[in-house]
């Protein structure tokens, strides 16, 4: 083995704030070797992105270096004492030897200035490169990274650039110096499914052309499996395993590797209950004395008071830290294998009921631009000619990538988006043709779950009042002490204790704060419940949670669901029968069994081969 | 059934300090509040307080200066005018025009600037195309010339002044209100709200105003100072609150004349209206950091950093 | 572009025809100009003869329309004051005012971009605190005091510059800082805002991930980012003084200008001296607007000049 590029040793990050010292990464150690990739994965909060952040000098302001230092190819360029010389050596590697690229491709480029010039400037500070050499150059990297014509691109400013691009650009700039390390911190996670498949394959190759190292900071084990070789699983500011991906991937040995894990939905798996890691991750101003996972971790022994070391595995394959390890087992908790999942068809057969809704001939279109004083607006169609039904008791998912019209879709069915033409009827209900009033009644059937669980709760009322005021507004319940009891249940419902109801927003967390949209959902007692994007916003352990929570609440209650997401992988878990739109049209539907594994659309194929996947077949344990 | 998270690091959000404890913890906002209290019972209580009557005419005594000066009289603490009036008790009265104005203004334009803000961001389409207009129409008038064209034809007093600066000083409000009526109107819970089925009114009133009560506070401060200043100039330029009620800006006005022998005539009630505006600034910059629990942790964390 | 020009062109054809009807119905509706211009002793007979010299005693429709057609010309008629036409008074006054304007804007820019970058570079640093401290106070002095200061230290006390007037270049001096103080103040909060902001941008992290040298991550990408803002804002504080605000310094400084013109017309009982002046102010401001919202568009590339 050759001499580490990259050495963290020690590394500890905090963060000054009103509410006390936030410990975000508690020493961290790790190597990295040239031409290789490794991915640092965990959950948000973990301190994953600090830890690269880190790594550039990037930590100021509330955040500060507690301790540890990091060596490039043998020389600090990072430590506590802030040396000048230090400093210097850091600004000289960062950029040439080691380059960075960022989560959020939109605004990491300086809008006022040309792809180009923004290229170009790296090769002037690190290789010295005359204004037109570098310019060519640059035209050369654009080209490297597949980008069509680039001898016109280099001349466009970034607002000419899609998202993708972009981010293709900041990968042609973080290699124009030809750097050894590339840090790319969540580089996919803004992007649409079949875009990132396109920057992850080309990472891969350039990874191999060039024989670049890369540091992979991800939340999402697809990502991992589709390009790292190595990976370390974060928990709580620290490393709680470490190892081949190859080997982790399939046999992890922490328990909350193993759950993070079995927590993951499958593409191509069913299997009824998602497992999940209960509880929350841990106050990291607190100091830590146990095991930060103890709390919530079924493996927990009387040892782990004792916060473990991150140990080196008997056989060398990795590291570990947990007196409690998973039992050496291939898999740590089988899954049912893909074909043997036929799920218990939850929906009646749709020949035989009326469908709750009904979907003809769909358009919305929206005005676009500056509404003038005066004149028509020029308009934009966002749903164009969508027909669909939705049957009582059943999850219909709609799946589709941004832009493709589905949040409009959802958004139409309550009339929430202009109906332009076709016809959408609830229970036989011509939607589009009531009036307010019956609207308003009409709408006490059909309620909404949203996407960002911060957003989606006034911060200005408690959670009584938030849960409590449709019954209030539709003058359903006036008594307090009943109005009160109702609240209370209903927070029973989705797993909340009654005292929630006297707090604020700002007291719960992203989990809890979707079970309270979930509570206000359920308060009028709808039939059907239009969920958009609701586990989007949360970590894998929890969306687990909710995802569950959301199939108790249809079995309980008779519910139906029409669920849009983008994730491939959970609607194949949640849903009964798929629909896949892309710009504004619906261009597949049917079982979700069906679609996935006999997809007739070539866009649903594209779609589903975009997914970055975790090989569970046997044979993959054996890979590299 | 899924168990209930446990979130620990939520819940002690209870013990982030108050806006009381937030207050004393800043020295200078803490001066402009205990300057400004004092102002407001000094303008409450000035009959009590004010050693003379502010008209009192006293040929006589005219352009005493200062007590500790020569020729000082402990009688006249800060001197006399040119017609031997107590420039202290002058002071004293003139305080309550300014907060009189300042008060008045802030609430007539205010009210009304946020009404129409919230209607143009609120219902939108053709209503928001009208009343932007009109914002933007006025926003570009030359104002103050407009104002005194108002004054000099109406004929000033301190109750034209107040509607002409009303009238000068409503889009800010408007604009405002707007903007964060816009931001807010496409988040969640106010969607929310709406498919919930509360009327457009309750929509405004109970999840639209509560969260735009910070940057209006904050505005209302600022315009408050900007008031202050804006009758002072009035009154100085003869336009505004008109003899024999007192103001600070009028008797600025009239030292002007004696500013060559007797400077306590000028110095003084400029002294109070740069003393007043600046306390109010100090809220306003206090206010506007405060009331954004982001701008607040950026604070408190710039202010960390010399510890290291 | 052509048709973003159009547009604001259009709008302020709106902003000035509504200061002719606002300045029509003050003068003709709300107000009594008999009354206003002429002395109160004049007889019913000299009333009447006046009153059918300014064509009053037509009906209302067609004074308007009479009205529009000799504003449309520029021609305002004769000061009653001066006794000849207004235009030739108004060109006469205009460059002192469009002078110490730009003047003093100028040197509130050069003076706020320095002082604000430097207190961005440490947010509630040292440095930054006092530049905000100053500002406030800068923010909170009345105008016309803070002239009057001026005049009593550097003209009186040290006898350095002119105490009023104009005519040699120092003259300017004093005006041109009592009008640039408060808009420097103001611009000195943009700036550090913006620069805070700009610094704090994910663009910014990326410049420094590229191993830039901070000089020109601050002074090549932030500063050119912060641009647009500063140069707005700017140009309002331009607008601003030129809207009126040089009538209260014109005034301490007797500074021969459009501002002091129209405080002597108001003196003099002038409405027509005075409504001119208003009028063509509204036309200086809408042009000023104008070549402002084109200068920032044309300076970021993410407005396509050439599209429709």
């Amino acid at each position: 083995m050759s001499a580490p590029l990259l050495e963290v040793d020690g590394l500890e990050v905090e963060f000054l704030t009103r509410r006390g010292t936030v410990h975000a990464v508690r020493g961290i150690s790790f190597d990295l070797g040239p031409a290789t990739t490794m991915g640092l994965v965990g959950e948000s909060g973990c301190g994953k992105s600090v830890t690269a952040m880190a790594l550039m000098g990037l930590v100021d302001l509330p955040g500060r270096l507690k301790a540890g230092r990091v060596r490039w190819k043998g020389r600090d360029i990072l430590n506590t004492e802030g040396d000048p010389a230090t400093e210097a050596y850091r600004r000289e590697v960062c950029g040439r030897d080691i380059a960075m690229i960022f989560q959020d491709p939109m605004t990491s480029l300086d809008p006022l200035f040309t792809i180009g010039a923004q290229i170009a400037e790296v090769l002037e500070r690190h290789r010295g490169m005359s204004a037109n050499a570098a310019r060519t150059r640059a035209t050369e990297l654009l080209d490297l990274v597949q980008i069509p014509h680039p001898e016109d691109r280099v001349d466009q400013y970034p607002h000419e650039f899609s998202g993708g691009m972009r981010q293709r650009a900041l990968i042609a700039m973080a290699l124009a110096a030809e750097p050894d390390l590339l840090i790319a911190d969540e580089p996919t996670t803004a992007l649409d499914v079949t875009v990132q498949a396109g920057i992850l394959d080309l990472l891969a190759d350039l990874q191999a052309r060039l024989g670049l190292s890369i540091l992979m900071i991800t939340h999402d084990l697809g990502v991992v499996a589709r390009l790292c070789q190595r990976v370390a699983v974060m928990y709580a500011g620290e490393i709680a395993e470490e190892g081949a991906a190859s080997r982790l991937l399939h046999a992890p040995e922490h328990p909350y590797s193993a759950g993070l894990l079995a927590a993951t939905p499958r593409l191509m798996e069913s299997g009824d209950r998602l497992s999940t890691i209960e509880g929350q991750p841990p106050d990291l101003r607190l100091p830590r004395t146990a095991c930060a996972f103890r709390p919530r971790c079924a493996n927990a022994v009387a040892a782990c008071a004792q916060a473990p070391d991150l140990r080196p595995l008997p056989d060398g394959a990795g590291r570990l830290a947990c007196h409690n390890p998973m039992r050496a087992a291939p898999r740590a908790e089988p899954r049912p294998t893909a074909t043997a999942t036929a799920a218990p068809a939850r929906t009646q057969s749709p020949d035989a009921v009326q469908p709750l809704v009904r979907v003809e001939d769909l358009t919305v279109t929206f005005p676009v631009g500056k509404q003038r004083l005066f004149g028509p607006a020029r308009t934009m169609t966002a749903v164009d000619g969508v027909s669909f039904e939705i049957y009582p008791g059943e999850t219909l998912g709609l799946v589709g990538e941004s832009g493709s019209g589905k949040t409009t879709t959802g958004r139409a069915l309550l009339r929430a988006a202009p109906i332009s033409s076709g016809r959408v009827t609830f229970d036989g209900q011509d939607v589009g043709a009531q009036d307010a009033r019956a609207l308003r009644r009409l709408r006490r059937d059909m309620q909404l779950i949203f996407q960002d669980p911060y957003s989606s709760l006034n911060p200005r009322m408690t959670i009584a009042q938030i849960v409590g005021e449709p019954l209030i507004v539709h003058g359903l319940e006036r008594d307090p002490a009943r109005l009160r009891a109702r609240v209370e249940d209903l927070l029973g419902l989705v797993g909340l204790p009654a005292d929630a109801a006297d707090r604020h927003p700002h007291a719960f967390s992203g989990g809890q704060r979707q079970r309270v949209g979930i509570a206000r959902a359920l308060t009028l007692e709808p039939r059907l419940i239009i969920a958009d994007e609701p586990v989007s916003a949360l970590d894998v352990s929890i969306r687990a949670q909710v995802v569950n929570l959301m199939q108790d609440l249809q079995a309980r209650l008779g519910l139906t669901y029409l669920f849009i997401a983008h994730d491939l992988a959970v609607v194949r878990h949640i849903a009964d029968r798929v629909a896949i739109m892309q710009k504004g049209r619906i261009v597949e539907i049917g079982p979700v069994e069906q679609v996935y594994f006999d997809p007739q659309h070539p866009y649903t194929r594209s779609l589903l081969a975009s997914v970055p996947e975790i090989d569970d077949s046997p044979g993959a344990l054996t890979g590299t | 059934m899924t168990s209930v998270e446990t979130s620990p690091g939520a819940t002690a959000g209870q013990t982030t300090p108050g806006l009381w404890a937030d207050l004393r913890g800043d020295g200078t906002a803490m001066t402009g509040v205990v300057f400004l209290v004092l102002l407001l019972l000094v303008a409450i209580f000035a009959p009590l307080i004010a050693p003379h009557d502010p008209e009192a005419q006293n040929i006589i005594a005219r352009l005493k200066p200062p007590a500790w000066m020569d020729r000082g009289d402990w009688a006249h603490v800060l001197g006399t005018d040119h017609l031997g009036r107590d420039v202290l008790s002058r002071l004293i009265h003139g305080s309550r025009i300014s907060l009189i104005v300042g008060a008045a203004t802030v609430a007539l334009a205010g009210g009304f600037g946020v009404l129409m803000g919230l209607t143009a961001g609120y219902v939108g389409g053709r209503t928001d195309n009208w009343i932007s207009a009109v914002i933007d129409t006025q926003v570009a008038f030359p104002g103050l010339l407009l104002a005194l064209m108002i004054l000099a034809v109406v004929g000033p007093s301190t109750m034209t002044v107040i509607v002409v600066l009303a009238l000068n000083g409503w889009m800010v409000y408007a604009r405002v209100t707007r903007g964060v009526v816009l931001s807010l109107k496409h988040t969640a819970f106010v969607e929310a709200a709406g498919l919930l089925g509360c009327s457009t009114w309750r929509v405004m009133l109970r999840h639209l105003l509560p969260n735009l009560s910070a940057p209006l506070l904050t505005l209302a401060t600022l315009e408050f100072a900007r008031i202050v200043l804006a009758e002072a100039a009035l009154s100085f330029l003869g336009l505004g609150v008109q003899p024999p009620a007192t103001s600070w800006g009028l008797d600025v006005a009239q030292g002007k004349e004696y500013m060559f022998r007797a400077w306590w005539l000028v110095t003084f009630p400029g002294l109070a209206i740069a003393l007043t505006v600046l306390a109010i600034n100090l809220i306003a910059t206090w206010l506007r950091v405060t009331s954004d629990p982001l701008e607040r942790e950026k604070r408190f964390a710039r202010r960390a950093r010399p510890a290291r | 572009m052509g048709r973003y020009i159009l547009a604001k062109l259009w709008q302020g054809v709106i902003v000035v025809l509504s200061v002719v009807v606002v300045v029509f119905i003050l003068t003709r509706l709300v107000g009594d100009p008999v009354r206003v211009m002429l002395p109160l002793e004049a007889t019913q007979e000299q009333r009447d003869q006046f009153e059918a010299q300014l064509g009053l005693d037509r009906p209302i429709g067609v004074q308007f329309v009479d009205y529009v057609s000799d504003v449309a010309v520029l021609d305002f008629g004769e000061s009653l004051w001066q006794r000849r036409p207004v235009m030739e008074i108004i060109v006469e006054r205009a460059p002192a005012t469009l002078l110490l304007t730009f003047a003093a804007i100028g040197l509130a820019v050069a003076l706020a971009v320095p002082l604000g970058v430097v207190a961005a570079l440490r947010p509630e640093g040292v440095v930054d605190r006092i530049v905000v401290l100053i500002s406030l106070i800068g923010l909170s002095i009345p105008q016309f005091w803070l002239g009057l200061l001026f005049i009593v230290f550097f003209a009186l006390t040290l006898g350095w510059l002119p105490t009023s007037g104009s005519g040699t270049p120092a003259h300017i001096i004093l005006p041109a800082l009592t009008l640039a103080i408060p808009a420097m103040t103001r611009l000195v909060m943009v700036v550090r805002s913006t620069m805070i902001d700009e610094l704090n941008a994910q663009y910014v992290r990326v410049l420094r991930v590229k191993g830039l040298s901070p000089w020109r991550v601050i002074a090549v990408h932030a500063l050119k980012n912060s641009a647009v803002p500063i140069v707005t804002l700017a140009g309002w504080e331009l607008i601003r003084a030129l809207s009126g605000y040089t009538v209260v310094v014109e005034s301490v400084f007797a500074w021969p200008g459009l501002g002091l013109t129209a405080i002597q017309a108001i003196e003099r009982q002038d409405l027509i001296l005075l409504q001119a002046i208003v009028f063509l102010t509204a036309i200086m401001v809408v042009a000023l607007n104008l070549l402002l919202d084109i200068l920032a568009k044309a300076f970021d590339p993410r407005i396509d000049l050439r599209a429709s």
